[in-house]
């Protein structure tokens, strides 16, 4: 392989995961913050993908990223009252939700699976007349990219040291707290939902504009994706570092999860294992501490027997 | 100041589980009432600590604190007014957060989008001092990382950060070891006394609970049995106590955590 392919695969592998690390970076703040695994993700993901690909196909390519956001939050405003208000189980108001917005993509994308934006004016596109000539031309994805996650980045940090931002992670943290702090946890877990909601459908909005392609079943299993880089990500900076740090982790962990697709796809996997190799991280990820923690009770138990055995 | 009027609540009702655990309680406390409850296990103290909080609606009677009916109140909105402290010294902190955003949240200044100043945080030190634990030189630690009887003296500095109208103490020191305990409940004395706040405090210490205060609640079966304070309470000792339970329930303590010395 030559210095420029590599050079290739490594910058659309960091492509990539910036855009799908603004799902790790709602996840980050929904699922490590609060707390909360919103099964929903996968739903809000596309959801932000029809809306802002129908609004640059309308010829607004700027206001389908806010039009986008704007869907995502009101997503999660449903996904958190269904929890908070009418005793849905936490998952399971992310699974119907999930389920409805499959109808509502449809719906939004004009009853079609997939559209086609290859002639479509969009963010990337304009970054694309806009470098030209310049040294960057060949990296306008990269730096369109890096640019939103700089932003979601450093909005969402300084969102976290608020005090809505507190007590966002207080809830997460001890719902008990909060109450006995004169706050309801009910409003924090609806604002943050909803902020992780609008950050989970940007992502999509930038990844089927990317794409130049808008597919009804593109969000399918990016819950697991993004979990296993977020997982990935905690590897870097552990839950008693700094946020900022472990925002940064959270998106480091989605391009190191990228990259290593990448190689294991260099390597003859074939592309559909993508989503069994994040199910196994998130599996390994969160079982990992429990099963080693079970070690010792394991090695005492098979002592027993063994020493039963012969004492029998 | 704080009044239970007729206060019923029965848990799982119609089923095998029923549970009568408050019986028709009425409760006057006076303004700069320490007041120590006393029963045994299911006598109904920490429900009514959570009636008046609001961890659940009665099902019938009113409470009043300081003229204000709260008896419909969500918890939150009581907690304004109301300060507890659990057994458990990990209920009261958040442990993923640093010591200064928990007090930043328990002083609740500012508006929702505001942030932490320095002028908050060389105010949180002041406050930390006082504690004598060292605290005030590890703002940034989070919360998770201190020891039971640490996280205790916060969650008591957070829950009076703003004196509240009540304090409620469900058997704070009961999970602490004995040095530990004394310390965190010196510190509650200072607080209270300080401050002129309102107390309730449950506990499983018949000494302590005569020693400390100015009246003793007795309860057993959702029920108050035994109310006593002023001068007849001044001559009680730990057998009396017992005794007095003996006759109003007509059993024998049978609580092996009551400690009678």
């Amino acid at each position: 392989m030559s210095i420029d392919k590599i050079l290739t695969l490594g910058q659309t592998a960091a492509e990539l995961g910036l855009i799908g690390g603004l799902t790790v970076l709602a996840l980050f703040l929904s699922y490590s913050m609060l707390n909360v695994c919103d099964l929903s993700t996968d739903g809000c993901f596309t959801l932000g993908a029809a809306v802002g690909t129908v609004t640059a196909i309308a010829g607004y390519p700027w206001l389908s990223l806010p039009a986008a956001m704007l869907a995502g939050s009101l997503s999660g405003f449903i996904t958190a009252a269904l929890q908070t208000r009418m005793g849905v189980q936490s998952l399971l108001a992310g699974i119907v939700v999930n389920t409805g917005l499959y109808s509502v993509n449809m719906m939004i994308s004009g009853n079609k699976a997939a559209l086609n934006m290859s002639k479509t004016r969009t963010v990337f596109s304009m970054a694309k007349d806009l470098l030209k000539g310049t040294p960057f031309a060949g990296q306008y994805i990269l730096i369109v990219a890096l640019i939103a996650v700089a932003v979601v980045v450093a909005m969402l940090c300084l969102f976290l040291r608020t005090k809505l931002g507190l007590s966002i992670r207080a809830t997460g943290s001890n719902a008990d707290m909060v109450r006995s702090s004169s706050i309801n946890p009910t409003f924090t877990t609806t604002v943050g939902l909803c902020v992780s909601g609008s950050i989970t459908a940007l992502s999509g909005c930038l990844m089927a504009q990317q794409q130049k392609n808008f597919d009804i079943n593109m969000g399918q299993g990016i819950v697991t994706v993004a979990l296993a880089s977020l997982l990935i990500g905690g590897v870097f900076f552990s839950r008693y570092k700094p946020i900022p740090l472990r925002a940064v982790g959270a998106v480091l962990g989605a391009i190191v999860f990228r990259i290593v697709y990448a190689l294991a796809l260099r390597l003859d996997m074939p592309a559909f294992m993508l989503k069994l190799v994040s199910a196994v991280i998130v599996v390994l990820a969160i079982s990992g501490p429990y099963l080693r923690e079970q070690i010792p009770m394991m090695r005492r138990r098979w002592k027993n027997a063994r020493e039963g055995r012969s004492a029998g | 100041m704080l009044e239970l009027k007729n206060v019923s609540k029965t848990f799982h009702p119609g089923t095998a589980d029923e549970k009568r655990a408050m019986d028709d309680v009425s409760l006057r406390v006076a303004e700069g009432d320490f007041i120590s409850i006393i029963g045994a296990n299911g006598a109904g103290k920490s429900t009514l600590f959570n009636a008046i909080c609001g961890s659940f609606f009665v099902d019938r009677g009113t409470i009043l604190l300081g003229g204000r009916n709260i008896t419909m109140e969500p918890e939150h909105r009581r907690a304004r007014t109301i300060g507890r402290l659990f057994q458990d010294p990990m209920r009261g902190s958040a442990p993923d957060m640093s010591i200064e955003e928990n007090l930043s949240l328990a002083a609740g200044k500012g508006g929702w989008l505001s942030r932490m100043s320095a002028a908050d945080r060389r105010e949180f030190r002041e406050r930390l001092k006082l504690l004598g634990m060292g605290l005030e030189d590890r703002m940034k630690a989070p919360v998770g990382l201190l020891s039971g009887g640490q996280r205790q003296a916060l969650t008591l500095l957070m829950a009076t950060y703003h004196v509240p109208q009540l304090l409620l103490l469900d058997e704070h020191t009961a999970a602490l070891d004995p040095a530990t305990a004394e310390k965190v409940l010196a510190l509650t004395r200072s607080i209270v006394e300080d401050n002129h706040i309102t107390c309730l405090m449950i506990t499983h210490n018949m000494q302590s609970a005569l020693d400390l205060g100015n009246r003793t609640l007795m309860m057993d079966n959702g029920r108050i049995i035994y109310d006593v304070s002023g001068e007849e309470r001044k001559g009680l000792t730990v057998s009396d106590l017992t005794d007095l339970f003996r006759r109003s329930s007509g059993r024998a303590l049978d609580n092996d955590r009551m400690l009678l010395s």
